[in-house]
């Protein structure tokens, strides 16, 4: 069998919408910070990917998905942070009780 | 490699120097010398805002094969930001030194110097590797700020808000460079504009490419559909951090979005990318102006203004031309001006009182007639009222917009001019309630702080110069048709 692109982008754009998916309807803020890494790493499949099947030169999507995993570590990071700080307020991480703040 | 090239970048290493600084001041310095940590932040970065205007920096170059890039036009962009963000700074010297404060201040403006390297990156970026990390470095370190006022619940709230939709942005954002990436192998822009120039308007993947790439950026723009994090972080975040992200974050967000639409996308303009922008700017004025019609909250009622405010900055990108670009940098030092002055006034009584509703407001007058009065001309400005520069930074906007030619554009304008008319309801609603409305418990009289007044007379004097001397004006004008 001959394993081509799709092979790759399909898996790859799935679980971009399951990042998407998890990120509107998760209740728990870890959970939604899970479903955003999901999306970032559909990103680097994507760039890995493209680059790999149809520019087998050069290594610009390589770099680009090195860089992409270093900022999404950063990301990751300062929203576990802010999390923390919300749960020293409230002893909660559901999403649907930051609610004082509307309209 | 060849060193030399960073010295293109003469604007992002005075800022890393003043960065350098104001670091080695907040860490070393003994405890009594700290005390002027503001004044000395302020004293920097106000030196270095002044040798942006050399002469000597507007030459054209570029560095790391292409990658970076600089021009008169960019360093002028720049200067714009600069200006805006030594305002930011005069304000909120209250703010930074009080009791809850103190402890944390230097991270303040350490965290807003980097946030603005970023933008610096974002802004003179001709490779999408070096956008993203100016994306990021300018919207990460920001949610850092929104979170900095650790004993308010609000500002805890706003700062999930903000980072969870500005991580959600970017990985749509990224997602959508990963299929132009997948086009033309390659993410230079003089090389994209080449590919997407052959591709044309048939490729699907393109299009989904642009709606995924102008999501992104209209996130960080809050742009109409994207905009439901901004009220409330807005709301929840100190008033010093609303400022800057109202203004300067908006402004660097919208010059980074003209670049790539002309330079990448600008060959598939009509008949891909006008439409979708057409459709934004539409919605974001109109529903901009609506929310901000039943706010009460003072810095809600202007995260709301400031929205539609973007759906009028946004006119300068769909004219697509160097005059669109130039009325779009005067548009953005006139705003950078107005809403500043605005956010100085909410910020002064905020310190003084507490008091950040609309109804608190009533009477003001006659208590201190000099802050209604700076009030009154910042919202005279953002309505567009004649005399002052809101007017003229209007004007020119629809202007550049109209040289488009086409009747949909000429549609587009009457819709935004249409939606002058309730945005100079709402705007009229803060004056009529310092003025004329009664209150028997109005706001005392209270005396605000040297550097609050400096910076809303610098606020003022923009507000009423920048419209009547017009060589403010016709120097951008002459600067990007230079180009």
């Amino acid at each position: 069998m001959d394993i081509n692109l799709m092979f790759y982008l399909i898996p790859s754009l799935i679980m971009f919408c399951c990042g998407v998916y998890g990120f509107i309807t998760r209740k728990n803020m870890i959970a939604i910070l899970i479903s955003l890494e999901l999306m970032l790493n559909a990103v680097d499949i994507n760039f890995v990917v493209f680059n790999r099947f149809l520019f087998p030169g050069e290594l610009e999507g390589m770099f680009f998905t090195l860089f992409a995993i270093a900022i999404a570590a950063a990301e990751t990071a300062l929203a576990i942070a802010i999390i923390i700080n919300i749960f020293r307020v409230t002893k909660n991480i559901d999403i649907r009780d930051l609610n004082k703040m509307k309209f | 490699m060849d060193y030399s090239q960073f010295l293109a970048m003469k604007q992002e290493i005075g800022l890393l120097v003043v960065f350098l600084l104001v670091f080695l001041y907040d860490t070393f310095m003994p405890k009594k010398a700290q005390n002027s940590l503001s004044a000395i932040t302020c004293i920097f970065f106000g030196l270095f805002t002044l040798a942006g205007f050399c002469p000597c920096l507007s030459y054209d170059a570029n560095a790391f094969s292409g990658m970076y890039e600089t021009s008169a036009v960019i360093v002028a962009i720049k200067n714009i930001l600069n200006v805006g963000v030594l305002i930011v700074l005069i304000q909120s010297i209250k703010w930074a030194n009080s009791e809850s404060q103190i402890m944390r201040r230097g991270e303040f403006y350490e965290l807003l110097l980097v946030t603005l390297f970023g933008m610096y990156l974002m802004i003179s970026a001709r490779h999408f590797l070096l956008f993203v990390i100016g994306l990021e470095a300018a919207s990460l370190p920001l949610a850092a700020m929104v979170a900095f006022d650790k004993k308010q619940y609000e500002s805890h709230e706003a700062a999930v808000k903000y980072i969870l939709t500005a991580v959600f942005s970017s990985a749509i954002f990224l997602m959508g460079l990963s299929f132009v990436y997948g086009l033309a192998g390659t993410l230079y822009f003089d090389q994209l504009a080449f590919a997407v120039a052959i591709e044309g308007s048939k490729s699907v993947m393109l299009i989904i490419a642009l709606i995924f790439v102008i999501a992104g950026i209209g996130f960080k723009l809050s742009l109409v559909p994207f905009h439901l994090w901004t009220a409330d972080v807005y709301q929840g975040a100190p008033t010093s951090v609303t400022a800057y992200l109202s203004v300067i974050s908006k402004g660097a967000a919208a010059f980074a979005f003209f670049v790539v639409m002309a330079q990448v996308f600008g060959a598939v303009y009509s008949q891909v990318w006008e439409w979708m922008l057409y459709a934004l700017i539409v919605l974001t004025i109109t529903i901009g102006n609506l929310f901000a019609l039943r706010q009460r909250n003072m810095k809600r009622f202007l995260a709301f203004s400031s929205i539609s405010q973007a759906g009028y900055i946004m006119l300068g990108v769909i004219a697509n031309t160097t005059g669109g670009l130039g009325s779009l940098m005067y548009y953005i030092l006139v705003y950078i001006f107005s809403n500043l002055a605005a956010f100085g006034v909410v910020a002064a009584i905020e310190n003084a009182t507490g008091k950040v509703s609309m109804d608190d407001y009533n009477g003001l007058y006659k208590t201190n007639p000099r802050l209604s009065f700076a009030m009154m001309l910042a919202m005279f400005s953002l309505a567009g009222i004649p005399p002052f520069a809101g007017f003229f930074s209007k004007f020119f906007i629809f202007t550049s917009a109209i040289e488009q030619g086409s009747i949909a554009i000429y549609v587009l304008v009457l819709i935004a001019l249409i939606n002058t008319i309730p945005s100079l309801y709402y705007y009229l609603l803060v004056v009529k309630a310092m003025f004329i409305n009664e209150n028997e418990t109005p706001i005392a009289t209270f005396k605000s702080s040297v550097s609050e007044r400096l910076g809303l007379w610098i606020c003022v004097a923009g507000i009423i110069l920048l419209g009547i001397v017009s060589c403010f004006y016709s120097s951008l004008l002459e600067l990007t048709n230079a180009m």
